[in-house]
């Protein structure tokens, strides 16, 4: 995880406060792993056997037009210097344009990009929501039956591929008892009767006041949101679970309990605040996580987002849009690993005294 | 006569290294043996090595070539296709065993590209300090800065599709939890008495790297990649869903599952019957996996 290098030779710049010295060790971390990402993109996509020519050209373009495309390709030029023109490309923004849809590939992903945000936020809602209390529960009972279900849950959660539950899902709730809607985000009659403000159609048929285009959005996003948010939820109920244990062990619920404090608000009070600390870092890993699996879950549920333009791009050859596409996603991962580090250190006084 | 083996084993004054290594050995077992749950993991993996060993002669019908395709096709599972068949008129059933040969052969590679990478990144890193781990560790964490899949994603695109290609994007993108592993047991290793005794004595950086520090590493990576060997097995599935591992008509079970999803609605088992396959030998990992942390790792006992 980006950012966590603990400060220990504090004062070595001496005129420098320790805040600042580490504020600029995290500003050059966070560089460093950018332009690693960057590296590893531009590698893939220049090294690799596959001739980028060819793949701009096609294979029937005669030598004169290969020629021309070499040398716009920047080929020609020695492989730091490409490097250093993919740099400033990527940094203006540009990530090239998609072959498929003839558009720049940052526009394709912004247009795509809130149907993955809309999917993965209410996959992590469901999560959080069902996780926490769950785990909390199976710590306070801890080796009952429900503890032992609770585990044997998360087990096929950890063992089951997702596409695979989805299509099942798909089979069961939708073709069999039709509790929810199929395949897409909304039905194609409401399509065009909401206007996309936001992206996030929860929210714009909201403020809109279609309730029965929302009612129709929920009843899309429900079983592939669940789907994605059972797998966090295995996770985030384990970590509570553990982390619940510790706090339970701790001298102040004795302390707590002595003193005839109710069972309830020493567990859901003193000791979920604490474990909330840690916990926090882990629903941000999860959510991190969920970018992983809606490549395969929006695939199942033909869901318009960053997964789908990712697949449709891979079948397509569509190269620079894939690389596009994973430096985003590598660049979001990065972002909320470090979001989850600086939000521990904001939150738990131990932490931040120690650094 | 098994007592007296039993006592040689479990012996406090070892006469050999290999009686101790043994006894110990035998210690693990025993533990192990006594947790029901990855016994049951232990039994699975058995199994699917068997499946796979034994294949051809396991599979009731050839796994490619399939049947008559006017009246065997899309058969639900009955005595004669326990699994039913697929659009090709194949049976499903022959299939996943034959298929248990590619899942075995993605997990075993990938373990043995991933795990010396790993422990070689991960023990020098750990052992040289200084700028040696400063820069290992970074191009770790790039690596990191990726979700897996779709790293390994993005190497299989520009590789080109295919169970070749599929093993060595999974690897590349698999090692690096191991190094930082093996980096943290490392730090811990690398000031120990008889690792100074060893440098005293004239030994080079590389011997003690090989011979000293990274034997004490293993039993942990090992664990953690036997947890990880279900997330490879999803992880290849899902390539082999998305068209990107192994390609047609190979019988991947996750390439099944993209098969039979076109029609799962009238005809459930083809798409169901590879990801029950799926699930069974991954939950086994698992299982396998979290029984060998308790009794390998007492660190990461929870």
């Amino acid at each position: 995880m980006a950012g966590t290098v603990p400060v220990q030779r504090e004062g070595r710049f001496g005129a420098l406060p320790a805040w600042l010295w580490k504020a600029v060790k995290l500003v050059l971390t966070v560089a460093v792993t950018f332009l690693g990402l960057l590296l590893v993109t531009f590698l893939i996509g220049r090294v690799v056997p596959v001739d980028p020519v060819l793949a701009v050209v096609g294979d029937r373009a005669s030598q004169s037009v290969y020629d021309r495309a070499f040398i716009e390709l920047g080929l020609d030029k020695p492989i730091y210097e490409q490097f250093w023109i993919y740099l400033q490309k990527i940094l203006s923004g540009d990530l090239g344009t998609s072959f498929l849809t003839k558009k720049p590939i940052i526009e394709d992903i912004a247009r795509v990009f809130p149907a993955t945000l809309e999917l993965a936020t209410v996959a992590i809602l469901i999560g959080t929501l069902v996780g926490v209390p769950v785990g909390v529960m199976s710590a306070v009972k801890q080796g009952s039956l429900f503890d032992q279900v609770v585990r044997v849950v998360g087990l096929i959660g950890y063992s089951a591929p997702i596409f695979w539950l989805g299509l099942l899902g798909l089979l069961v709730f939708y073709a069999q008892l039709g509790w929810v809607s199929g395949p897409g985000r909304i039905d194609i009659a409401y399509e065009y009767s909401v206007t996309q403000v936001t992206g996030l159609l929860l929210i714009d048929t909201a403020m809109q006041g279609q309730w029965d285009a929302f009612l129709n959005v929920v009843s899309h996003i429900m079983l592939p949101a669940t789907l994605l948010g059972y797998y966090s939820m295995a996770y985030i109920s384990r970590m509570t679970r553990s982390f619940m244990l510790t706090e339970l062990a701790q001298e102040y619920v004795v302390t707590a309990r002595v003193k005839g404090v109710a069972e309830w608000r020493i567990i859901w009070v003193h000791a979920l605040r604490n474990a909330a600390v840690p916990l926090v870092t882990v629903i941000a890993l999860s959510y991190a996580g969920l970018l992983e699996g809606s490549v395969l879950t929006e695939t199942v549920f033909a869901w318009p987002g960053l997964g789908v333009y990712l697949t449709n791009s891979l079948q397509n050859a569509d190269m620079s849009a894939v690389l596009g596409g994973t430096l985003v996603i590598g660049v979001i991962f990065v972002g909320l690993n470090l979001l989850s580090d600086l939000l521990y250190t904001l939150l738990d006084p131990r932490v931040r005294r120690r650094t | 006569m098994k007592a007296m083996s039993q006592d040689w084993l479990l012996t406090d004054q070892p006469a050999s290294r290999r009686q101790a290594r043994l006894g110990q050995a035998w210690r693990t077992w025993l533990a192990l043996r006594a947790n029901r749950l990855a016994m049951v993991g232990l039994g699975i993996v058995v199994l699917l090595v068997l499946v796979a060993l034994f294949a051809p002669l396991l599979a009731p019908y050839d796994p490619l070539r399939g049947g008559d395709l006017r009246t065997e096709r899309l058969l639900a599972p009955s005595w004669a296709h326990w699994m039913g068949t697929d659009d090709q008129a194949r049976d499903i059933l022959s299939r996943i065993i034959h298929g248990s040969r590619l899942t075995l052969l993605v997990v075993a590679l990938v373990a043995v590209i991933a795990t010396p990478i790993g422990l070689a990144v991960g023990t020098t890193a750990g052992y040289f300090g200084g700028w040696v781990d400063v820069v290992l560790m970074r191009i770790t964490d790039i690596f990191l800065a990726f979700p897996r899949l779709i790293l390994a994603l993005a190497f299989v695109a520009a590789l080109g599709p295919g169970i070749e290609n599929a093993i060595i994007a999974i690897a590349i993108t698999s090692w690096p939890p191991y190094a930082r592993l093996a980096r943290a047991e490392t730090l811990t290793i690398r000031e120990a008495d008889h690792i100074n005794a060893i440098r005293l004595q004239g030994a080079s950086s590389l011997r003690i790297l090989w011979g000293h520090v990274t034997p004490l590493c293993l039993s942990s990576v090992i664990v953690r990649v036997t947890l990880d060997m279900a997330g490879i097995i999803l992880t290849a599935a899902g390539l082999g869903f998305l068209g990107l591992g192994a390609q047609p008509p190979q019988p991947e079970w996750g390439a099944m599952i993209a098969s039979g999803r076109r029609f799962i609605i009238d005809f459930w088992w083809v798409a169901t019957m590879p990801g029950i396959a799926i699930f069974v030998v991954s939950l086994g990992f698992n299982l396998l996996g979290d029984g060998l942390r308790d009794v390998l790792d007492p660190k990461g006992v929870k």
